[in-house]
C-alpha cells in the first residue's frame, strides 16, 4: 500500500472500504503534509480541528459499511467558496474577518458526499491573475523547481494554493474555480489535473462572484479518475444558482475508462502560436501522436477568431467583475476605511481594501460599461464572443473533443511578468476560448520539459459532454506515464 | 485610445475607489496599455453578429412567487464592520 499522501482519492476510498487505513489516519497524515509544507503559503487558514471530528465521524460511518462517495477523504477548499463560520477572504484584503453565515452549494455537496476539509486554500485576489502574486495573503510558491535551480516558481493562478497544495501531497483534492484559465493553467503548471466542466454543470450559489457569465468550479487533483469522481460529487442542478443546468448528471468516473478509438480529435492551426517555445509544440505534437495510436484520428480544424478571445475576456471580465464587486462597500461585510461622508468611506475602503490588479480590472470595467463607450467595447466584445462560440459549434460538426496545449510556457519565476500586464494575461491564451464558449476542458501532465518542469495538455470538449472530455484525457494520462515528483516529494 | 489623467479620476469615482493624484499618470498609462490592445477587437467584422448574452442554450426556469427565505437580520448583519440592533451603521447621510 502506497504511503497515505501518495495515495490518489480512487485507492484511498479502496483501502477505507477494506479498512487498511482509517480517516483519522489518512487525514492525520495529510494534516502533517500540511504542516510541513507550510512554506508553500497554500492555505489561507488550516481547519485541522475539524477534519479530526469530521475524521472521526467518517470513520464510524464507514465501520457500519456505509457512507458517501468521498467519506473520509481529506480536500482542500479555495477561498473562494464561502464555508460556514470559516473565514473566507477570496485572497483579498477586503474581505478581512469574513465568516459567511451560509455554505456553498458545492462545497456543500461535497460534506454530503463525506469528504474532510483541511483548510482554505490561497488565491489570487478574486481570482484575478496567473500566478498567485496578486493574494492579499501573499504569494504561493510551486513546489516544482527547475532543475539544480533555487528559484521559486509561481505555481500559477487563481487556484494556486489548490494545485501547490495538490502536488505537495497536503491534500488529496481541492476545489479550483476557472474563469479564464484558473484551474487548467495552475494544473499545467504543477504537473496536476485539472479541469473546468460545461458552464453550468456546477452550481455557483456561495462562490464568491468575478466574471458570472465566465465563472464555473471545477476539481483539481492528481489523475483524471479523481477529478472524475470529485466533479461527480460537486455537479447538479442547484434552485439557488438560476445558471446551473438541469441536466441529469452523467456517471463521469464510467467515462474515465472509455477510451478514444474512433473519435476524431480537432487540432486547430491558431494554436500554434509564433514565438511559443519549441517544447510547448513538441508536447502538442506528442499529444496527436499518443491519441492516435490510442485508435482516436486527428483532423486538422480551424478556430478563426482565437486570436480574439484574450481582448473580448479582458472587456468581459473587468465589466462583470466592475458589477460583481461593486458590494464591497465597506458597510455589509469585510473591511472599513472611515471617511467623513459616506462616499468617502466607500472610496477610503475600496482604495484600502482592492490590491492593484484588481483595481484595474474595475476601473477597465467601468471605463467600457460607462456612456459612450458600452457599444465600443462591451457590445462589440459580446458580438465577437458569439463568433469565437461559432468556431467551436462549426469545429464540432467535424470533431469530438479539440487537443491544444495548456499554457504558453512552463511555470515561471515569483515576480516575473509583474510589470506588464499583458504579458501575464497571455497564460490563459489557450484556455480562455473554453470560458468565452462555456465549453468544458481539462489539463493533463504530459511530461517536463527539459528544465524537469511539468508541462499540461488540454483537452476541450463539447457542451455538456465531459464524458468525453475524461476519456481522451486519460488515454492522454496512461501514454504520458507522468510520474515525475517535485523535488524531495519522492 | 488613451486615457488621459482626468478620465482616470472620473472613472475611478464612478468606481468609488480613492486614486491618489500622483498614482493617476501611471494608472493612466496602464489602461491605455490595455485598452489599446483590446482595440485589435475593431478588425473584426461583426455586421449581423448578435451579442451573447447567454453562454449556456438554456431557458431560465421560473419559479413561484413566493417568500421562500428570511427573518436572517442578525445572520445578514453579523458580518458588518458596524451594525446595531439587527441594521447596518454607515456614516450621517441625512443632514
Amino acid at each position: 500500500m502506497a504511503a497515505p499522501t501518495h495515495m490518489t482519492i480512487a485507492e484511498a476510498r479502496k483501502a477505507l472500504k477494506a479498512k487498511k487505513i482509517s480517516s483519522a489516519e489518512l487525514t492525520d497524515a495529510h494534516l502533517k503534509a500540511m504542516e510541513q509544507t507550510r512554506g508553500l503559503n497554500a492555505f489561507v487558514t488550516e481547519t485541522p480541528e475539524r477534519a479530526k471530528a469530521d475524521a472521526k465521524r467518517a470513520d464510524v460511518v464507514l465501520a457500519k459499511g456505509e457512507g458517501g462517495p468521498l467519506e473520509g477523504i481529506p480536500l482542500g477548499i479555495k477561498d473562494l467558496f464561502c464555508t460556514e463560520g470559516v473565514l473566507t477572504t477570496a485572497g483579498s484584503h477586503i474581505l478581512d474577518g469574513f465568516k459567511p453565515p451560509y455554505e456553498s452549494t458545492v462545497s456543500a455537496k461535497l460534506w454530503q458526499a463525506g469528504a474532510i476539509m483541511l483548510g482554505k486554500l490561497n488565491m489570487d485576489e478574486f481570482a484575478m491573475g496567473s500566478s498567485n502574486m496578486t493574494s492579499y495573503h501573499g504569494a504561493v510558491k510551486n513546489p516544482w523547481r527547475r532543475k539544480g535551480a533555487n528559484s521559486d516558481l509561481v505555481p500559477g493562478g487563481s487556484s494556486g494554493g489548490s494545485a501547490a497544495a495538490v502536488a505537495a501531497r497536503s491534500v488529496m483534492g481541492a476545489t479550483a474555480t476557472d474563469t479564464g484559465g484558473s484551474i487548467r493553467q495552475p494544473a499545467a503548471f504543477t504537473g496536476t489535473v485539472g479541469i473546468k466542466p460545461t458552464y453550468g454543470r456546477c452550481s455557483r450559489w456561495g462562490i464568491v462572484a468575478f466574471a458570472s457569465s465566465l465563472d464555473q468550479a471545477g476539481p483539481i487533483a492528481r489523475t483524471v479518475e479523481d477529478c472524475a469522481i470529485m466533479l461527480q460529487a460537486m455537479s447538479g442542478h442547484d434552485p439557488k444558482d438560476s445558471t446551473s443546468a438541469d441536466l441529469p448528471v452523467p456517471n463521469f468516473e464510467a467515462a474515465v475508462e472509455r477510451g478514444v478509438k474512433g473519435l476524431k480529435i480537432g487540432i486547430p492551426k491558431e494554436y500554434k502560436l509564433d514565438g511559443a517555445p519549441k517544447e510547448i509544440q513538441d508536447l502538442w505534437e506528442q499529444g496527436i501522436a499518443w491519441l492516435k495510436e490510442a485508435g482516436a484520428t486527428p483532423v486538422d480544424i480551424t478556430l478563426p477568431h482565437t486570436k480574439y478571445a484574450l481582448p473580448v475576456y479582458y472587456v468581459i471580465a473587468p465589466a462583470e467583475a466592475s458589477s460583481n464587486l461593486a458590494r464591497y462597500d465597506g458597510v455589509r461585510f469585510g473591511l472599513r476605511v472611515p471617511g467623513k461622508t459616506l462616499d468617502e468611506m466607500y472610496e477610503n475602503t475600496r482604495a484600502a481594501g482592492f490590491g492593484a490588479e484588481v483595481k484595474r480590472r474595475i476601473l477597465i470595467g467601468t471605463y467600457v460599461l460607462s456612456a459612450g463607450y458600452y457599444d465600443a467595447y462591451y457590445l462589440r466584445a459580446q458580438r465577437v464572443r458569439s463568433l469565437i462560440a461559432r468556431d467551436f459549434t462549426e469545429a464540432y460538426k467535424q470533431v469530438d473533443a479539440i487537443l491544444t496545449p495548456a499554457t504558453p510556457s512552463a511555470a515561471f519565476a515569483i515576480g516575473e511578468k509583474m510589470d506588464d500586464p499583458i504579458a501575464m494575461y497571455l497564460n490563459d491564451v489557450f484556455t480562455v476560448t473554453a470560458n468565452l464558449a462555456g465549453l468544458p476542458g481539462i489539463s493533463v501532465p504530459g511530461g517536463v520539459n527539459a528544465d524537469g518542469l511539468p508541462l499540461g495538455l488540454q483537452v476541450i470538449g463539447k457542451a455538456f459532454d465531459e464524458e468525453t472530455v475524461f476519456a481522451v484525457g486519460r488515454a492522454l494520462e496512461k501514454a504520458a506515464n507522468f510520474t515525475a515528483l517535485p523535488e524531495g516529494m519522492a | 485610445m488613451s486615457l488621459d489623467k482626468d478620465t482616470v479620476r472620473k472613472v475611478a469615482t464612478l468606481a468609488r475607489i480613492k486614486v491618489p493624484d500622483s498614482d493617476l499618470d501611471h494608472m493612466a498609462k496602464e489602461l491605455s496599455g490595455v485598452l489599446g490592445w483590446i482595440e485589435q477587437l475593431n478588425e473584426v467584422d461583426i455586421s449581423g453578429v448578435q451579442p451573447m448574452t447567454s453562454v449556456a442554450q438554456m431557458k431560465l426556469k421560473m419559479r413561484a412567487d413566493e417568500v421562500a427565505d428570511g427573518g436572517n437580520a442578525e445572520k445578514v448583519t453579523q458580518n458588518a464592520p458596524e451594525g446595531a440592533h439587527g441594521f447596518f451603521v454607515v456614516p450621517k447621510v441625512v443632514e
